[in-house]
């Protein structure tokens, strides 16, 4: 594969075989809470997609040109996880001013997942991985993309689910775990066809 | 190594200064919504600063609408009508509101923020609400599940409200709750005591309440509730009075005889209360002492289920019955009932067919 075509297999890499969710198991609290609904799961899933994007690129940027240079980046951890609150809380803020739908629609979501671990682990994977600026955009965003189509199709199933009769001690997280496992068994099927990491 | 330290503390320390002046500047330019105006009920007015939830920003004007759960919208009691600026429903409110009160415009006001001029419908009587801190006084055993707890103000120290409304007492985290619960008691005492207020509290198996209350609470604790609310108190008119009430329904109808026994009002009253046996009956002395101050009250405790060592010579069968058998026409009398739903919506049944006109007919029915 030629170094150009690298930020796109980053990019389809990280929707289906490295899919955050299903091969990291990573995002799992707000995905098994708001799966319930297909209209929820979507705003969050949208909510999701924008904040992985953008946070990737706003901690590679303070990544590579402030933890690096002073020989830091052991603090990566706590580093990120305050840009993103606060980037989080700016957004949502700006949203709340803005448009009313949007806010409705997004914005509610926003402080569900600054504390979604799924976010913190695209901005380490994209440094562990050694990543370009161009590529941690890819993977942000295909992160975001495969993490908002697992819940769309976990609130998908669950739909069907509340017809189904359930045995009593599987009921809600249980039938949920299980029902990730085997998407997460299916989605590895193509991991065949791209691999990265 | 000293260096090595003195940077990575300095970056760190930088990297969130400038987000938190960051945040700062968001705050007061983006987030900042300026004065606004709260229209309540029509006619009186608030100048409060936006961009808050409207539940805290009332409380800051010192209206409390009823909380269980402090705004973190999971308990879906602090509704209210928002006639207009609210704008549209929020995911988090949906879940609390159905559609008849969409199509009145009821809100949750812990999730919806205050942006811009509001206009509000709020309950006349929240105004009169607040929140009081108290002292355990005394705890005392009515009945062997029934407790009268007096509760003594610190902060503020007196309180106004009519016989027969109720209180929420905020029951802190303990073994059977991680957070603090509110639940709804009906007063005791006559309200003229403007520093004590007395509860009676019936013991529920497993209930976080009940159980804290019977089993956690010691004289001398101190504790918070709010209120007073409920439109549950005795209407002046020139109508006879039936109450009828069961277990720890007792506490209003006990409140109401007390204040009309000081003020003098001897309309004809009387009093069925129904209980299984008598230990289930409590405070029998004190109402034949009230009988004795107001002429024209009669009390009439009913026992369903009377025991062979009760030696009961008084009225026995189930509280309907009691009151059908000794009720002539109702069509100059008004009803107060308090007691569980079913008791209740049975005793309605036959007040109404005895002639008491449904809109006269008060309760106070435990949830």
């Amino acid at each position: 594969m030629s170094e150009s075509a690298y930020p796109i297999a980053i990019f389809f890499a990280a929707i289906f075989t490295n899919n955050i969710l299903l091969s990291n198991y990573l995002g799992m609290c707000s995905f098994l809470s708001v799966s319930r609904e297909l209209k929820t799961s979507f705003g969050l899933g949208v909510a999701v997609i924008f904040v992985m994007t953008s946070t990737s690129m706003l901690n590679w940027i303070v990544y590579y040109k402030i933890l690096e240079p002073l020989g830091i980046e052991y603090l990566r951890f706590i580093v990120f996880i305050i840009v993103i609150a606060a980037f989080v809380q700016l957004v949502e803020m700006i949203i709340e001013r803005v448009s009313e739908v949007l806010y409705a629609a997004l914005g509610i979501f926003l402080p569900l997942i600054t504390v979604n671990c799924a976010i913190l682990g695209v901005s380490l994977f994209m440094v562990i991985r050694d990543y370009t600026f161009i590529e941690s955009i890819t993977f942000g965003l295909g992160s975001g993309i495969g993490w908002f189509l697992a819940i769309l199709a976990m609130a998908g199933i669950r739909q069907k689910l509340k017809r189904a009769r359930i045995p009593h001690g599987l009921e809600g997280a249980g039938i949920t775990l299980i029902i990730t496992g085997m998407m997460a068994l299916a989605f590895m099927g193509f991991s065949g066809m791209l691999q990265i990491g | 190594m000293i260096s090595a330290l003195m940077i990575s503390v300095g970056a760190v320390s930088g990297i969130s200064a400038f987000l938190a002046i960051l945040m700062v500047i968001a705050d007061a330019t983006i987030a900042n919504y300026g004065e606004v105006k709260i229209t309540i009920n029509g006619d009186k007015e608030y100048e409060v600063k936006g961009g808050k939830p409207l539940l805290g920003t009332l409380m800051e004007q010192e209206i409390f609408i009823p909380s269980a759960c402090g705004g973190r919208g999971s308990c879906g009691l602090c509704k209210v009508t928002v006639k207009e600026g609210a704008g549209q429903y929020l995911p988090t409110e949906l879940p609390w509101i159905s559609e008849e009160e969409q199509a009145e415009n009821v809100r949750l006001s812990c999730q919806i923020k205050v942006k811009n001029d509001l206009s509000l419908e709020i309950p006349e009587e929240l105004f009169n609400v607040k929140e009081f801190q108290a002292k355990i006084a005394k705890v005392r055993e009515l009945t062997h599940d029934i407790k009268e707890v007096t509760m003594e103000l610190v902060d503020p120290p007196e309180i106004n409200m009519e016989p027969g409304q109720f209180v929420q007492l905020r029951i802190p985290e303990y073994e059977l709750t991680d957070e603090p619960v509110y639940r709804a008691y009906s007063v005791a005492s006559n309200p003229s005591d403007t520093k004590h207020v007395e509860l009676e509290i019936r013991l529920v198996p497993n209930g976080i309440a009940t159980t804290y209350v019977h089993n956690y609470m010691r004289e001398g604790d101190e504790i918070i509730f709010n209120g007073p609310y409920g439109d549950f108190y005795l209407r002046e008119t020139e109508r006879e009075i039936i109450f009828i009430a069961g277990g720890s329904g007792m506490a209003p109808i006990k409140s109401i005889l007390l204040s009309m026994a000081e003020k003098g009002i001897n309309r004809r009253a009387r009093y069925f209360f129904g209980a299984r046996s008598k230990k289930d009956l409590f405070l029998v002395e004190e109402m034949r002492r009230l009988e004795k101050e107001l002429p024209n009250f009669e009390f009439i405790p009913a026992l369903s289920d009377p025991e062979e060592e009760d030696q009961w010579e008084g009225e026995t069968g189930l509280i309907t019955d009691v009151v059908a058998r000794n009720m002539e026409s109702g069509e100059n009398t008004e009803a107060y009932l308090c007691g569980s739903p079913g008791m209740i919506d049975a005793c309605i049944k036959v007040l109404s067919d005895k002639g008491v006109p449904d809109e006269l007919t008060y309760f106070d029915k435990f949830g």
